[in-house]
């Protein structure tokens, strides 16, 4: 098991170092000089553009500049803003709990309202209840977060004055985007997990703990649930890159001081050093989850494991 | 009419007019119909007929866990002094495992892959308020009783690191851990190879004759039933046709369908005689025949037997058939 | 060609097309879904007639006027006719839909069957690919893109196909793993046809049903990020009628004008709740294995 820790780790560092390398290949092929994004020529003398060429390492081959970029980026530094000046590392420090601040409610709430939705739809499967229940998380689906956004501040910050429309103004601020980072997802999860119970609640060893004389809730808690929360458990880990991608959005909206919204203002402002070091740590957080979803679903089933262990 | 093959004082387990059906979108089919048998402590009573007479549902109803869109309808079934239809659900769970347990027809997916094959029979031994350590080494003991080799370091095998014959023997273990008066094993030996069938069926009959378990064995193989059973019930289309001791059954069949299954095997009572087709074709459960389920195909019918159904007779010796045949001719 | 008759590809016969039509026709999700998107197209196809006026047709004197007589969906800052620019929206919506699943479609059903038919050094490459491209949330990497190529919809329209076509190459691939095998495939190899003609002649039109369904089920996908792109001012670029533009500009005055934020959302979640429902119809009918 260690060894298999190990070898999906060694492949996480190996899939985040290709990432990076991608990344400076295509930021290379940016048309244009990048030194007129730190200095505009026409104003600036030409020894002086020579000298910021040199202390921002332009002046040397495109591989040299990768390795220094690299060494860097392990040290955790990734440069300054073109924009500001302040250090990348510092910007996303100081950003990055506010993304978290709505990431890890958003998981959380999703995963405690979708799991008990769908093993309820589950245990109810084919009535009126479980119909309404995957109809209206699936409906969900279709509602861009954006617009939910938008509609959620129309009804309860501007009409109910319940939470304030946007920015951090302390927890209540919370609500609106915390919901509307959680709500369109929750059909997936939904579906998920009824799928999986009633799948696991026909398999033949489920007859086998009720006939040693195990009690129904015993059975549903030991063997249907454990089981068919398996991949349920997996897509938890999964998710949380894909909500840091998606505060991207929300975070405008809502004016919220997160990484999104300073990777959206860094793009919008070409500033380069500030998108490379967010996408690097959000590349990093992607791998890393993949990773512990790989690992927590070879712990929770045996069989995975030995697939893991074996192939590949 | 009742049927009382054995003395009701020694008699552990007594089925009566049991029906069960399963409401599907095509309609009710017809499981079982009106079955009714009983076995003595120790007892081992085999069930034979083709595959779909509802040889299993019988066993699972037995059980009470007919699987959904099942449904007992009718009758009543006795473990011991114990009416198992009026049990409460916790109640049936306690007699489950502990007097009363099952070994199922698919052996291979039968035990939960994500637990240790140990820990699965620690599961079911713990039910007895034993503490874990306790339950854990008893588990370990009966691993060995089973006969599975090095059963220390087996107990902490995951099913799939398991051969088919050693989860077989894991699931029996498990089933006989706390030494179940009754034992039904649902063809326990199909799916594997056949020197492990004859060890799983040793095993069986080791467990019968030391621990006074009776067993209802369901199998294809008259080879076996040969073997092993005291009394044999032969199902066609969810009604037990005849009942008999396994040795007057092989000499003197009593119901057509029974002499055609006879007729059937090529090599009586020896070695893998297994059921071979019948002409004709196995009734809609949905929509039985009118009269004996059976008339269709049976080459000895009389007029009454298309529109009365026959009744279960005693046929004295502890047999019983249901034919209108032998109304006339005895 | 002639040689190679008897060894072509079983394909569908005409007279398979009716029961298809038959069974679509008792499909429910799917016929909800055609209707849905039947009203989207003939509003995108008739827009000149329906809209009454021109999308970008200023009026300074009628700025900000809630619904009502004459503008039935209200005027934005600008006095322009919001149902006229939500109509004229829906050219875009479809358009970027389609253009994004086709290009999409074409790379990852390429790479897909390249991996599959070659397997080996191919295979590994393109599975390399395809772990960087989920090494990332699709919308953060579609931004990455975005910076790289600039803001526009046709860049917008690069990104997101860019990073959604793995899905495509991952399904194909081992539907061509499958097929390459299979006796009409080894026939036509033992005949000398080349690699590629086995590939797109012999491979691909068996794997038509699954393109179709992995298609229709990502178009809703590709609307919603373009638009989100556009949203955010990445993508389509004012005065374009594109309803993530509507959306950005009437977030400015939801205090006063709170129908100019709900109109395009209401046409953008109509339209892929249509691509939706046809989307899972159509992978009921033609795949049923891959409901989830
Ligand atoms: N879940 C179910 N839904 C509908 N019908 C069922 C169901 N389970 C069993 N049946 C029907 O009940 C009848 C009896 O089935 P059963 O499994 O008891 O047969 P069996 O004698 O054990 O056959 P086999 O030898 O193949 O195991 C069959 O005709 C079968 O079609
Ligand atoms: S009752 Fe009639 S049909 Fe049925 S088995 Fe006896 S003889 Fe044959
Ligand atoms: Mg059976």
């Amino acid at each position: 098991m260690l060894e298999y820790v190990a070898r999906r780790l060694a492949m996480g560092v190996l899939t985040v170092l290709a990432v990076t390398v991608v990344l400076f290949l295509i930021m290379q092929l940016m048309p244009g000089d990048p030194i007129r994004l730190i200095a505009d020529p026409d104003r600036i003398p030409p020894h002086q553009i020579e000298a910021l060429r040199r202390q921002w390492g332009l002046d040397r081959p495109a591989h040299i500049q990768f390795i220094y970029w690299l060494v860097n980026i392990v040290r955790g530094d990734f440069g300054r803003s073109i924009v500001t000046g302040q250090e990348v590392r510092v910007l996303i420090a100081t950003r990055m709990p506010f993304t978290l601040m709505l990431a890890v409610p958003a998981l959380l709430l999703h995963y405690t309202l979708a799991v008990p939705l769908g093993l309820l739809a589950a245990i109810r499967s084919g009535s009126r209840l479980d119909r309404a229940i995957i109809v209206t998380t699936s409906a969900l689906r279709t509602i861009p977060g954006f617009w939910l956004a938008i509609l959620l501040m129309l009804v309860f910050a501007i009409n109910l004055r319940w939470f304030p429309i946007s920015g951090y103004q302390g927890p209540r601020s919370l609500v609106l985007p915390v919901l509307t980072l959680t709500l369109p997802m929750l059909g997936g999860t939904v579906r998920l997990t009824r799928a999986e119970v009633l799948e696991t609640i026909r398999e033949p060893f489920v007859l086998t703990a009720y006939a040693k004389g195990l009690t129904h809730n015993a059975v549903r808690l030991k063997h249907v649930l454990r089981n068919a929360l398996i991949p349920v458990t997996v897509m938890f880990f999964l998710a949380l890159p894909w909500l840091v991608g998606g505060s991207v959005i929300i975070e405008n909206i809502f004016a919220w001081p997160g990484m999104g919204r300073l990777l959206w203002t860094a793009i919008t402002n070409q500033d380069l050093p500030v998108v490379q070091g967010i996408i690097v740590i959000i590349a990093v957080l992607t791998v890393g989850a993949n990773t512990i979803g790989d690992v927590i679903s070879g712990m929770l089933d045996p069989r995975i494991r030995i697939e893991l262990e074996e192939g590949r | 009419m009742k049927v009382m093959a054995a003395p009701p004082e020694t008699a552990i387990l007594q089925v009566d007019d049991l029906s069960v059906c399963f409401e599907t979108s095509r309609g009710s089919v017809q499981a079982v119909s009106g079955v009714s048998f009983a076995m003595a402590k120790g007892e081992v009573y085999a069930l034979v007929g083709e595959s779909g007479c509802g040889k299993s549902t019988t066993a699972l109803a037995v059980m009470r866990l007919v699987p959904p869109p099942g449904r007992i309808r009718r009758g009543h079934i006795r473990l011991g002094d114990e009416d198992l239809l009026a049990l409460s659900d916790e109640a049936m769970a306690d007699v489950r495992g502990r007097r009363l347990a099952m070994i199922f027809q698919n052996p291979l997916v039968s035990l939960n892959p994500v637990y240790r094959a140990g820990s699965q029979i620690e599961e079911a031994i713990s039910l007895d308020s034993v503490p874990r350590p306790v339950a854990w080494r008893r588990a370990i003991e009966v691993l060995g009783r089973v006969r599975i080799g090095d059963p220390a370091e087996r107990a902490l095998r995951y099913p799939h690191e398991l051969s088919g014959g050693m989860r077989q023997r894991v699931m029996t273990g498990m089933m006989i851990s706390r030494t179940p008066d009754l034992l039904i094993a649902d063809e326990p030996t199909t799916a594997l190879d056949v020197t492990i069938q004859a060890r799983i069926l040793d095993l069986l009959m080791d467990l019968c004759s030391h621990s006074g378990m009776a067993l209802l064995i369901i199998t294809h193989d008259l080879g076996i039933v040969a073997e092993i059973a005291d009394r044999v019930g032969v199902m066609y289309a969810g009604s037990l046709v005849e009942q008999a001791p396994v040795y007057e059954l092989y000499e003197d069949p009593l119901h057509p369908y029974t002499r055609m299954l006879m007729r059937a095997l090529p090599r009586l009572g020896k070695g893998q005689g297994r059921l071979e087709t019948i002409p004709g074709s196995v009734p809609d459960l949905i929509a039985l025949p009118a009269g004996c389920a059976f008339h269709p195909r049976c080459p000895e019918r009389l007029a009454i037997c298309a529109s009365q159904t026959p009744v279960s007779r005693v046929v004295g010796g502890g047999r019983t058939v249901a034919c209108h045949r032998g109304e006339v001719d005895r | 060609m002639a040689s190679t008759g008897g060894t072509r590809p079983p394909r569908r016969s005409p007279m398979r097309v009716w029961p298809l039509v038959r069974v679509a026709l008792g499909n429910g999700q799917l016929v909800v879904g055609a209707i849905l998107l039947l009203v989207v197209l003939l509003i995108a196809v008739f827009a000149e007639s329906l809209a009454p006026r021109a999308y970008d047709a200023m009026d300074l004197t009628n700025r900000l006027r809630a619904p009502g007589p004459g503008m039935l969906l209200g005027t934005d800052q600008f006095g322009r006719d919001t149902l006229s620019r939500i109509i004229y929206g829906s050219r875009i919506a479809l358009r970027v839909g389609l253009i994004v699943v086709v290009i999409e479609g074409v790379l990852g059903v390429s790479l897909g069957l390249l991996a599959g038919y070659y397997g080996g050094l191919a295979d590994r490459m393109i599975s390399f690919l395809t772990d960087i491209t989920w090494a990332l949330p699709p919308i953060v990497l579609a931004l990455a893109i975005v910076t790289v190529l600039g803001p526009g919809l046709n860049n917008v329209m690069i990104a997101i196909a860019l990073v959604s076509w793995a899905g495509y190459a991952r399904l194909i691939r081992s539907k061509a793993q499958g097929l390459k095998n299979m006796p009409f495939v080894e026939a036509a190899r033992a005949l000398g046809e080349s690699d590629l003609s086995i590939m797109f002649r012999y491979i691909l039109p068996n794997t038509f049903g699954l393109i179709v369904v992995v298609a229709s089920l990502s178009l809703p996908g590709a609307i919603l990020s373009t638009t989100a792109l556009s949203f955010l001012g990445l993508g389509s670029q004012p005065p374009a009628p594109d309803w993530g533009v509507i959306l950005s500009e009437g977030i400015r005055f939801l205090y006063d004008a709170p129908f100019l934020s709900i109109f395009p959302g209401l046409a953008l979640v109509w339209t892929v709740l249509g691509f939706t429902l046809l989307g899972e119809g159509l992978r009921d009918i033609l795949d049923p294995r891959m409901k989830a």
